[in-house]
């Protein structure tokens, strides 16, 4: 039972043999208007990814509250335990001695902004991602070889199957194919 | 590139002639500076020649990091080094300026001026006189020598292979200088750190002969690579102002320098504060009082200003990718850490035996004279690194200006030049 909403396919694929096409391709098709799209390649380009429109991240922002929360954990630990609940007197410093905590500190510090990392990618990209559509192009295995892809999603409003397909060729992909739900 | 592109670079990298305008400019700065600071000299002595040691130690290690960033570019590779080689290179080869200004220094050495165990029988400690088998006069000259034999003998290969891959057609002959590069740089990193170790412990440690830190060599190459690593930020911006040259300094580059200048302010707060932890833990009387005097008086303000302005600051701009990225706001930043270099060496040098002035006389008030001369050897302090600053600039614009801006043999220079489309 498809909702009725939902597109006959996933999307059109690109598939191009060398970086600099399918980041050129990736440019004008943003220039063009279209946003949701992906792009696949073997190893990471930056300029693909910004191409893509991908630079404007959560993650930074996630990872620096994830640090600054273990920063103060750290801290608040350490006074609690050395001023509040167990006071000890070593060679006479005050109970609370700030340069005895930093190193702790620190390390909670990336332990936090650690575990913000993992955790934030996760949430924000769904991995673990057991199924997706763009397998369902027998080329795409090339993707960890020596193949780059463009994918335009049919859910973008200025989708068309036709008008979409010949414009990826226009770019000079090698091939352009549908991609099934 | 293509052939008619080939046939231009040897012209289109050439250093813009603004670079010895700015060499010009600098020249005449540092001789006015020099005049302040002879002026300087005649009223507060003993406060000229620590103030003389800052400037010197700051240029220095210029100098000397520029060969440790070289050394460590051959061994690592990449395109942020290839686009700052020639002027690393440059800094490196300002070093027979240092060795002339180190003149000065041995004639403060000659006549007791500068470091107390140069007068061991006036010592009030027992200690200084048994440290007199390693700091004495002749051996502590000697070593000198040897640290710039092996500073001239480092900047010596690593620029002149480096300029004959200039003229190498042949691409075996280009491998085989790559090669030599790559075998000096590995022994040469060892050497590098060495010797700073033994400068800094003959230079700057010696100052309070009773006193030591088995860090502080650490503390001050990561200061010297850090301000190097600044100081050639702030050259690149320079001169990609110049049309030609614009394509070149790429973000990506100022990126990684960026990153590199980030781990490098986050290893000196790293030394700093190993070095404070464990004697602030020890709390023993003959390591404590260096800490004492540099964290009670006004200069607890000054270790303030270093903790925000040398660690924090630097540290929460560089975190942002942007700021990286952009060459107008990396050298805003670059430019804070060198000023904070002269604060922290001055941090470290000036209260060996300086007050600040509203907080009583110095430890030798005698030498000063009082309110008047101290605050004038507390200015000496930036100005000498001005006097200085003006011959060292003018020789690295004069170094800079001697060969292309670009190392045109490197097989990494392609890669470097690339936009970041693959496109070249």
């Amino acid at each position: 039972m498809r909702k009725p909403t939902r597109p006959a396919i996933y999307g059109v694929m690109a598939e191009f043999d060398n970086p600099t096409d399918v980041v050129a391709a990736t440019r004008r098709a943003h220039e063009e208007g279209y946003r949701n799209m992906d792009a696949y390649s073997p190893y990471p380009i930056e300029a693909l990814s910004e191409a893509v429109g991908h630079h404007k991240e959560r993650l930074p922002l996630i990872v620096l509250i994830g640090g600054i929360v273990g920063l103060i954990g750290g801290y608040a630990l350490q006074y609690y335990v050395s001023v509040i609940n167990y006071p000890l007197n070593v060679g006479g410093k005050p109970l609370h001695s700030w340069p005895a905590f930093i190193p702790i500190t620190f390390e909670t510090t990336v332990l936090g902004a650690a575990m913000a990392a993992i955790f934030g990618m996760l949430a924000l990209n769904g991995l673990p991602e057991p199924y997706h559509p763009v397998f369902n192009v027998p080329n795409f295995a090339l993707a960890s070889r020596d193949r780059f892809f463009l994918v335009i999603e049919a859910r973008d409003p200025k989708f068309d199957r036709e008008a979409t397909t010949g414009f990826l060729r226009s770019l000079g992909a090698q091939e352009v194919a549908d991609v099934e739900h | 590139m293509s052939a008619e592109a080939a046939a231009d670079t040897k012209t289109t990298y050439n250093a813009p002639s603004s670079v010895g305008q700015l060499g010009g400019r600098a020249l005449v700065a540092g001789v006015v500076a020099l005049v302040l600071c002879v002026v300087g000299a005649f009223v507060n002595p003993a406060g000229f020649w620590r103030a003389y040691l800052v400037g010197y130690v700051f240029w220095t290690g210029v100098s000397v990091g520029s060969l440790a960033i070289i050394m460590l570019h051959h061994l690592s590779g990449g395109g942020w080094g290839v686009v700052i080689r020639r002027p690393l290179e440059a800094a490196a080869r300002t070093l027979p300026v240092m060795a002339i200004l180190f003149l000065p220094i041995a004639f403060a050495v000659f006549t007791h001026r500068l470091y107390p165990w140069t007068v061991p029988e006036e010592a009030d400690l027992e200690i200084i006189k048994h440290k007199a088998i390693y700091l004495n006069i002749p051996f502590f000259l000697g070593r000198t020598v040897f640290y710039f034999a092996m500073w001239f003998m480092l900047s010596y290969f690593l620029s002149k292979w480096s300029l004959a891959q200039d003229s190498a057609d042949d691409p075996r002959e280009r491998r085989r200088l790559k090669d030599r590069l790559q075998n000096l740089s590995g022994p040469g990193i060892l050497l590098f750190g060495l010797t700073v170790t033994f400068a800094a412990v003959d230079w700057v440690m010696s100052l309070e002969p009773e006193w030591f830190s088995t860090i502080y060599g650490l503390l001050i190459m990561v200061g010297w690579g850090l301000t190097s690593l600044a100081f050639a930020i702030v050259t690149t911006v320079v001169i990609s102002k110049d049309e030609r040259l614009a394509h070149v300094y790429q973000p990506r580059h100022f990126h990684d320098h960026g990153k590199l200048l980030l781990a490098f302010v986050m290893l000196w707060a790293y030394f700093s504060f190993s070095q404070f932890l464990i004697i602030w833990s020890g709390n023993l009387p003959e390591e404590i009082p260096w800490y004492m005097r540099r964290l009670f008086g006004g200069w607890g303000y000054v270790a303030v200003a270093l903790v925000i302005g040398h660690f924090a600051l630097p540290f929460v701009l560089l975190l942002s990718r942007e700021r990286k990225r952009r060459a107008r706001s990396l050298v805003v930043v670059a430019l804070l850490v060198l000023m904070m270099r002269v604060v922290d060496l001055f941090w470290t040098i000036a209260p060996s035996v300086l007050a600040m002035p509203h907080h009583g006389g110095g430890a030798d008030a005698a030498h000063g004279g009082g309110g008047m001369a101290d605050v004038v050897a507390y200015v000496l302090n930036f100005i000498t690194p001005i006097a200085i600053g003006g011959f060292w600039l003018w020789w690295y614009a004069r170094e800079l200006a001697s060969r292309p801006l670009l190392p045109l043999g490197d097989q990494g220079l392609e890669d470097a030049l690339a936009d970041a489309n693959g496109h070249h």
